[in-house]
This record gives structure tokens, sequence and C-alpha cells, in this order.
């Protein structure tokens, strides 16, 4: 599908070069062109105007919350070189946590769901970003000494400990100090509701009324919950370019080159290290809150290292190192690879009239003997999920081959909080006009 | 030139250091001074322990035993940071500039007490503004800094993509951004072709008149013989003999040092 090749810019004429040139044309265009493709995809399907919105609204859903994931995988990985491959651990930490803050107190809780601290929604979030940032300070006390991959495997040993921790039946329900509380365990736990659903249910009911003539009246709070969302990851931009672009951001840098000159030139770098740790780890948790947290129900099954390897691969698309790569990568990543095969099989399956049903590997094959290539056609479109994984080795192989830093991966985006390029510039220009030296 | 013995305690003293890695000794004993003010060479023939004798100043290493003292503080064991901040700076032998980030961000990484170390006023409005302001300053002394060593038309450049002198000159040029008391050159002019070498030398010299204190290992013996004060030779993991470029000169340990003759 539809990856930009080499730099864009190179073919574009250069009256429109020049508006390559800015980050949020970069975006727009890019998230233009999934937007068209899933459009036609839609029209081909026979989508309906909210069949068309809902199939956007999915796309935008997913691609914001693997954005903002992405950004802090840059944060740790791109900047700090600190290799996290436990994102999804912290994300879990903090919806977990948030929900057991939530949940009505023993004794008002409808039969059969579980109880908990009976908190208000928005101190529960505080908590629950606390929580993850606390449990990334702990998870990167004893890690310091490691390097690269033994540090990637500490945090991949640590999420997985959460999950299994989220898992345990000793913790499915339990009572401290008088206060019933529990993680569900295998079953799962009821989240909290959402604010934005209950708002459209309550107060702003008239505009799903309003809109429930021409389209499905769900769309309203569904688009605003995306807005919403892109609202969080435009203030995590905001805040990840800021670090990115300051002394500290300079010295995360510094790290992930050479640590040991690094503190040769006088900085603690564990301090630093650590604090970016954190940071990340207290974001992650708020998108664990705001992903899963808004789906209505979480349980350990959500939490697998799947996930946090196809954020991975966003920031991998898009090139370590720079924010507009991991938006973009994001986008790239959920618009093909993640949503593409369910779309690419409905469709095959619309224009193609594939009879039967090929439950197994060797049914196709059998099929295939006997001359009928829809038992593997069939076969294959089933495995959505394994067909991610093919489609993400495909492309890693490419990125290899052709663009091993990544789409925007060498690119420059200069850590200073000033705009150090232009000064340099000038005085080089400057120098060169007064004859000084060259 | 006869040894000083009353005025001020030396900057550096070192007493006594010993390090073994396994069964081989790498420091057996090492004891000089440097005096404030001073340009001093440490030479000696390769594997007589002079890196590793910086790394042990530097806290990268730590000493079996000995004791090191910086401005009559004790430093031993001290953390690389915490020693490189107290006004000890030291280079690499192989130079070890930040290879994926620009000229100028190396330069401008090293001033210590940078408010935007601090995440929070790097992304908070309102003290963001003295983040900026003191940026400015770094900018400033960055790009002096990068005019005296003449890389200033590289300054966009990373770093990685330098030739080997000029990464030697950028490492030399970023740990006086540290504004040192004592600077620990290892080897600063490997690489570096012989009219910029002059220039840095004449560089050197003109901070050392201003109270800057350099101790150098150099291999080139001209340059030491003509710049340095006092030079300390090492041998096999001890201080042969500390003394004037001259004393050393006519000593003839130092000759049978390097020639390998030394009859152990």
């Amino acid at each position: 599908m539809s990856v930009p090749e080499d730099p864009v810019a190179d073919r574009l004429p250069d009256s429109l070069a020049v508006y390559w040139e800015s980050d949020v044309v970069k975006i727009g265009a890019t998230l233009a062109a999934v937007y068209l493709l899933y459009v036609v995809a839609g029209f081909l399907l026979g989508y309906g105007l909210s069949g068309q919105l809902n199939s956007l609204r999915r796309l935008t859903f997913l691609i914001v919350l693997y954005s903002i994931g992405a950004l802090v995988v840059n944060l740790h990985w791109g900047y700090s070189g600190l290799f996290n491959i436990g994102v999804v651990g912290f994300m879990a930490v903090g919806v977990y946590t948030t929900t057991i803050l939530t949940r009505p107190v023993a004794g008002q809780t409808p039969t059969g769901t579980l109880p908990g601290l009976g908190l208000p929604l928005p101190i529960a979030i505080v908590g629950g970003v606390l929580a993850a940032a606390l449990v990334g300070y702990v998870a990167a006390l004893p890690s310091l000494r490691l390097r690269d991959d033994y540090f990637a495997i500490v945090t991949l040993a640590f999420a997985e400990i959460i999950r299994i921790t989220a898992k345990a039946s000793e913790l499915q329900e339990f009572t401290v100090f008088g206060t019933t509380l529990g993680t569900g365990g295998g079953r799962g736990i009821r989240t909290f509701p959402n604010p934005v659903n209950q708002f459209f249910e309550g107060t702003g009911a008239p505009v799903v009324d309003a809109v429930s003539g021409t389209v499905d009246g769900s769309l309203v709070a569904g688009w605003a919950f995306v807005l919403v969302l892109t609202g969080v990851l435009v203030c995590v931009l905001w805040m990840i370019v800021r670090l990115a672009g300051s002394p500290f951001g300079r010295v995360l840098k510094g790290i992930r080159d050479d640590e040991e000159a690094t503190t040769a030139l006088a900085k603690d770098t564990n301090s630093f290290k650590i604090r970016a740790f954190i940071i990340g780890s207290g974001i992650l948790g708020f998108l664990g809150i705001i992903w899963q947290g808004s789906q209505g129900y979480i349980s350990p099954g959500l939490f697998v290292p799947q996930l946090t390897f196809f954020i991975w691969i966003a920031v991998i698309i898009g090139g370590a190192g720079s924010n507009t790569g991991s938006i973009i990568g994001s986008i790239l990543f959920v618009g093909t690879i993640y949503l593409g095969p369910g779309y690419v099989r409905r469709l095959i399956e619309e224009f193609v009239s594939l009879s039967g049903r090929a439950a197994t590997f060797p049914d196709a094959l059998a099929a295939l003997a006997g001359g009928d290539v829809s038992g593997i056609l069939l076969y294959t479109l089933d495995q959505t999920s394994a067909l991610r994984v093919v489609l993400t080795g495909v492309l890693l192989i490419w990125l290899l081959k052709r663009r091993p830093d990544g789409l925007f991966g060498n690119r420059r985006e200069m850590a200073s909080s000033i705009d150090v390029e232009s000064r340099v510039r000038d005085r080089q220009s400057s120098d060169a006009t007064t004859g000084g030296e060259e | 030139m006869s040894e000083p013995t009353s005025g001020q305690r030396p900057l550096l003293e070192v007493e006594s250091l010993h390090k073994s890695f396994g069964g081989i000794t790498a420091l057996d004993g090492v004891t000089f001074e440097v005096k404030s003010g001073t340009l001093t060479g440490l030479i000696g023939p390769n594997g007589a322990g002079k890196s590793t004798t910086f790394n042990a100043i530097g806290g990268i290493l730590q000493p079996d035993s000995g004791t090191i003292r910086f401005s009559g503080e004790e430093i031993t064991g001290e953390s690389p940071d915490r020693i490189a901040g107290k006004g000890l700076v030291r280079t690499f032998q192989i130079s070890r500039e930040f290879r994926n980030m620009t000229v100028i961000e190396n330069m401008m990484i090293a001033p210590t007490n940078q408010r935007g170390e601090s995440a929070l006023q790097s992304v908070t409005p309102g003290l963001r503004e003295d983040v900026s302001e003191q940026e400015e300053r770094i900018f400033e002394r960055a790009w002096e800094m990068l005019e005296l060593f003449d890389i200033d038309h590289l300054a966009l450049e990373n770093a990685g993509a330098l030739s080997g002198g000029q990464r030697k000159l950028l490492e030399l040029a970023r740990a006086l951004m540290l504004d040192p008391e004592l600077l620990l050159l290892d080897e600063p002019f490997a690489g570096v072709n012989p009219t910029l070498e002059k220039t840095l030398i004449d560089r050197v010299e003109t901070l050392r008149d201003e109270g800057h204190t350099f101790l150098l290992v150099e291999h080139d013996m001209d340059m030491i013989m003509d710049h340095c004060e006092r030079v300390i030779v090492m041998h096999q993991g001890d201080t042969l003999l500390t003394g004037t470029p001259e004393e050393v000169q006519s000593e003839e340990r130092v000759v049978e040092a390097y020639l390998g003759g030394s009859g152990v």
C-alpha cells in the first residue's frame, strides 16, 4: 500500500516541495492519503455515510493512540537510548489502578461486579498516571547498570510480571484494612464509564437527536471522544517536543550517543535516564487509561507484548529520533498493517465469490490440490492477526534494505530551546561576506 | 628549575595508586603531583599505564588502593560526573564525540548548571524563557570557542562526519566549555596537522597563563620538551621520575624505559 517512497520532496515540483518542509503538512498529507484509501475502500464495500464515518472513526482512534505510544517510545529509545519493550506493562498499571480506584465501594456495586475505592474519575486518573510513573521508577532503578539489550529484557519481564500479577486468582478479589477490591484476575474487570459518552447521554443528548436523522447517533460521542484523544495527542506532542528541544533533551541525546562521555561532562546520567523513563511511563499509564480504559472492560489478555511491538513498529517505520516520524509511522502502521488486512479481506469477499470454508491449513491445502484456489485464499484471509505479523516482517525487511533509519530517521531535530540552526547560518553567512575565515 | 617546596598545595595529588586486572598489574604505585597553573606532561612507553591513570583520576576506574586529591579534597572513587563537576575534566584518547549530534550541540551540552536540564523548567511556559535566555549565552560561548578552534564552519555538521583531527579539536573545545580548573588531555594532538597543533598549543599556553592547569599525555617528545614545565615519566605502572624537561631528558632510566631495556 501507499508508503511514501524516499524523500517525498524529491518527487514533488519545487512549488509543492516548499510546503512539504512543514511537519504539519507532512502529517496532514499522509493522513489524507490514508483517509482517501479508506473512503475508497468504504465506497467499494458499499458503506453509507454512517458506515464511512465509523470506519474513519476507528482508523483515527487507533492512529491517535498509537501515535501517543510511539512518541513515548521515541522519547525513550530515539532520544535517550532506553530500550523499553515493556510499554504495555505501564499502560496496564495505569488503567488497572484507575479502574480499581473508581470502582464503587463494596455494597454499592451491582451484584457480580467487583468493588473498589469509589474515588471520582479525575482523581483516579491522576492516581493511575502516578502509579505508572512509580512503577517506571522501580523498573528503571535496578536496570541502570544494564545496557541496551539487557535493559530491554528487564522491561519486557517487568511488563509480563504486571500482566501475570493482574491475572493471578489470588488478587481477583481481596480485602485489606476492611476494604474489598481486586483486579478481577483472568476474568477481567469492568472499567469506569466514559465521560464523553455520559455527556452525550445527558446534557449533549439534543446534539445526538439532531444528527440522528442523517447518521447513526452513536457516532457523535464516538467522534467527540476521538477529538478529545487528538487533544491529548497534541498535548503529549507539545510536551515531548519541548523536552527534546531543551538542554534536558540534549543530555538525553548525549547519553544515547555515548554515556561515558556524557558523565565526563559532569552530567549525572542516571538521573537523566530515570527522569526520562518516569515521564514516559506516566504518559503510558495515561495512554492505558484512555485506550483500554475507554472500552468498558479490561482483562490481562489485552496487555500482551504484541501491543508493545506494534507500537515499536510504528516508531521504526517513522524513524527513531523524530517526533514527526513517530506520528507518520503510526498513521502508516495503523492504516496498512493493522487495519489493512481486514479491509482487504472484506474487499476480496465482496468482489470474489468465495464459497465454503477452510478451517485448517490442511483443509486449504486439500482444496488447492483439488485445483480450488479459494480454499487457500479463504484460509489466509481468515488469519487477520497472522497476516499483520507477516506484513510486519515484509515491511521490516524492506525498511532494512531501503531505509535503515526509517522514513525520517536521519532528520535533524536540534536540541535547544532557541533556534540554533538559523543563528549559526546567520553567522556563517556574515563570515563569508566579510571575508572571515572559512 | 628547582622544586618549589613552599607555596600553595598542589592542585592534584596522586598517591601510590594500585590497580590490577586479574593477573595483570596495570598501576603499581603511581605517585605524582600537578601544581596549579602548570602544563605538565605525562610520558611513558605504550602500556606504561598512562590512560589507566587517567581513568582512575577521572573516576571511570576504581583503583584498588591509593588516594587521589583534587584541590586538597579526596576524590578517590567518586563518580565521573561529580569529579568533572568539581572542575577536573578529561578528554579521551580516542575522541568520544556525540556522533549523531551536530557540532554546535556537542558544544552546548557541556556547560554545567544549565537550567534547562530540569525537565519541568524546559516544558513549563514562563519558566522556559529563563532557559532560553541562558541558552543564548551558552550559544555565544560555544560559537566563540568554535571560532577559536577554527571549526565554526562545521557547526551544523553531525560530529560523526568530522575527520579524526577535527574530532580531537571538537573534544578539546567541548571540554573547555566546562571551564575546567584542571584538564586531563589524553593525546590531544594525535592526527592534528602541525599548523593547527601549533595554534592549539598556543591556545593551551594562553589558558595556562590565565590560571588553568593541564596534564597532558603525549608521545611527541619535542612538544613535551618545548612546552611543559614539568614532566612525569611512567613505566610499567609506576612513576619513574618527575622533573623538568631538561632533567628528564638527561636521565638514563628514561631512555632505557623507552628503548625497552629495563632490567625486570
